[in-house]
């Protein structure tokens, strides 16, 4: 599904990967954990092409689609999808309309029809309880006057539309209180716990690992992967903190 | 007003005029005159999508009522000129848009006159200006002497699509009663990167998102416009036919 290979990238000439290498197959859920710092955000940012994230170096393909050479919105016609850690407000365009124009421009970058609006609409109310959000949220304007909580379920509701191969999720767990994130969670599992799909998970708790259960958990410290494992991992850096698991794996 | 010779930019109106273009539309038509009687209501859309120069002067008797709506566009010079004289009580409402595509220069100029007491007026003009565009908002308030509890306003905002692109905004207030609220704001901009990253990393292609924040931008000018969804068509088709053929 997804292989990093020895990825090097900078922001404003600063490095801040330096050296990442990660293979995701499918079906398979992965979270990165790490300290403030280390490149968890970068790391989304640069696989989902935001400018002003530069790659100096190393590979990134989605199945066997050189990743770094898309645009952003060819990158999501390719199945993958990123969560922000803060989504974006913007006034006078609404969820229904915005998400309609993205579902059916991937659509139609991979040769498939456009759905119609009933077709559409039927898709996001079923998404949205899914979330359970309420569907006149999605008549207003794209994350304007939501909350903390509810931007980040509008975020999971825009994944289940869209349908993406991966789904890069970076910190859907901050802001959210307890019933969210349970309701994320169990959103999370049902969009994308499936044989062909993928996840990655980037946070700084293991609180969202108590709903979405991880196959492996990776540490990330300096812009590298300085140690990997099963999810019992995420439980020692848990109890422990980042600097005596970095220290054990360096 | 009356221009019975052809401008040049030393007239303050016409600062930010194409004057050689203006020449090709020379001479062109007196304003037309409507007289709203008292306690009458008036309203008018002006679609002006492929240049030229619409001038309309209005005089609203006590209590009567105009909202204009406007969408000025198309080069290579489009300018629209609102004149408007308030009599006791009156109210007068105008939302504009205006796009300047590539090398056009287009403009709105209006002059709100506050005659009597407790007039009320509103001023609300969203420009978006491509490549070498000019796109400009005049706007005169003025407030005649004993004309107390006037409440005027304007709200100006432009987006700039690339680095050569220009917008200006000129408010102009003269005051010559006590007693009155006048306020106005502008401010001129570009597209938020970061709400055209978000749109893109759900697949929405660049020109596509542009147009789609641009749309929504401009949508504020047709608010409670009779032929509001008709207004909005236009714009969108404009902004669109800019976008892709700008590459803006």
């Amino acid at each position: 599904m997804l292989t990093i290979t020895d990825l090097h990238a900078s922001v404003a000439d600063k490095p801040i990967l330096k050296g990442l290498s990660l293979t995701i197959n499918p079906g398979e859920i992965h979270a990165i954990m790490g300290p403030n710092g280390a490149g968890k955000s970068t790391l989304g940012y640069t696989l989902g092409g935001r400018p002003g994230y530069e790659v100096t170096g190393g590979s990134a393909t989605l199945d066997g689609a050189d990743l770094l050479e898309l645009e952003p919105h060819e990158r999501a016609a390719a199945g993958l999808f990123l969560g922000f850690q803060y989504p974006v407000e913007i006034p006078g365009v609404s969820f229904v309309q915005f998400l309609r124009e993205s579902a059916n421009a991937q659509r139609k970058s991979r040769g498939e029809e456009p759905l119609s609006g009933a077709e559409f609409l039927k898709l996001a109310r079923e998404k949205a309880a899914l979330l359970k959000m309420d569907m006149e949220m999605l008549k207003r304007p794209v994350n304007v006057g939501f909350s903390g909580g509810e931007k980040k379920r509008a975020e999971m509701v825009q994944m289940g539309i869209l349908d993406p191969k991966l789904a890069i999720l970076d910190e859907t767990d901050s802001g959210l209180d307890i019933d969210a994130l349970r309701i994320c969670g169990e959103g999370i599992n049902a969009i994308m716990r499936k044989p062909e799909k993928s996840v990655l998970l980037i946070t700084h708790y293991q609180r969202l690992l108590d709903y979405v259960k991880p196959d492996f958990v990776h540490v990330l410290a300096g812009g590298r992967i300085v140690k990997s494992g099963g999810p019992e991992l995420a439980l020692t850096l848990e109890e422990r903190g980042y600097e005596a698991v970095e220290g054990a794996g360096a | 007003m009356t221009v019975e010779t052809l401008p040049t930019r030393a007239a303050e109106d016409w600062r930010y005029a194409d004057v050689e273009a203006l020449k090709a539309l020379w001479p062109i038509a007196a304003p037309e005159l409507v007289t709203v009687p008292a306690g009458g209501s008036f309203s008018r859309t002006i679609l002006q999508t492929g240049g030229g120069v619409t001038r309309l002067s209005l005089v609203l008797e006590s209590k009567a009522t105009a909202v204009v709506h406007i969408l000025n566009a198309g080069g290579p010079y489009a300018r629209v000129e609102v004149d408007v004289l308030l009599h006791e009580g009156a109210d007068f409402t105008l939302g504009g848009a205006q796009l300047a595509g590539e090398g056009e220069t287009v403009e709105i100029v209006t002059t709100v006159t506050h005659a009597q007491p407790n007039a009320t007026s509103r001023q609300l003009v969203r420009s978006v200006a491509a490549a070498r565009g000019v796109a400009s908002y005049l706007g005169k308030v003025k407030v005649e002497r004993g004309a107390d509890g006037t409440d005027g306003e304007q709200s100006v905002r432009a987006m700039l699509l690339d680095r050569t692109a220009t917008a200006n905004a000129r408010p102009e207030l003269e005051i010559y009663a006590d007693s009155v609220k006048c306020a106005h704001g502008c401010a001129v901009g570009e597209l938020d990167a970061n709400g055209l990253f978000y749109l893109a990393s759900r697949g929405v292609p660049p020109a596509q998102a542009k147009a789609l924040m641009l749309s929504a931008f401009v949508a504020e000018a047709f608010d409670g416009a009779e032929e509001g969804d008709n207004l909005q068509a236009h714009a969108q088709a404009l902004l669109e036919k800019a976008l892709l053929e700008g590459k803006a």
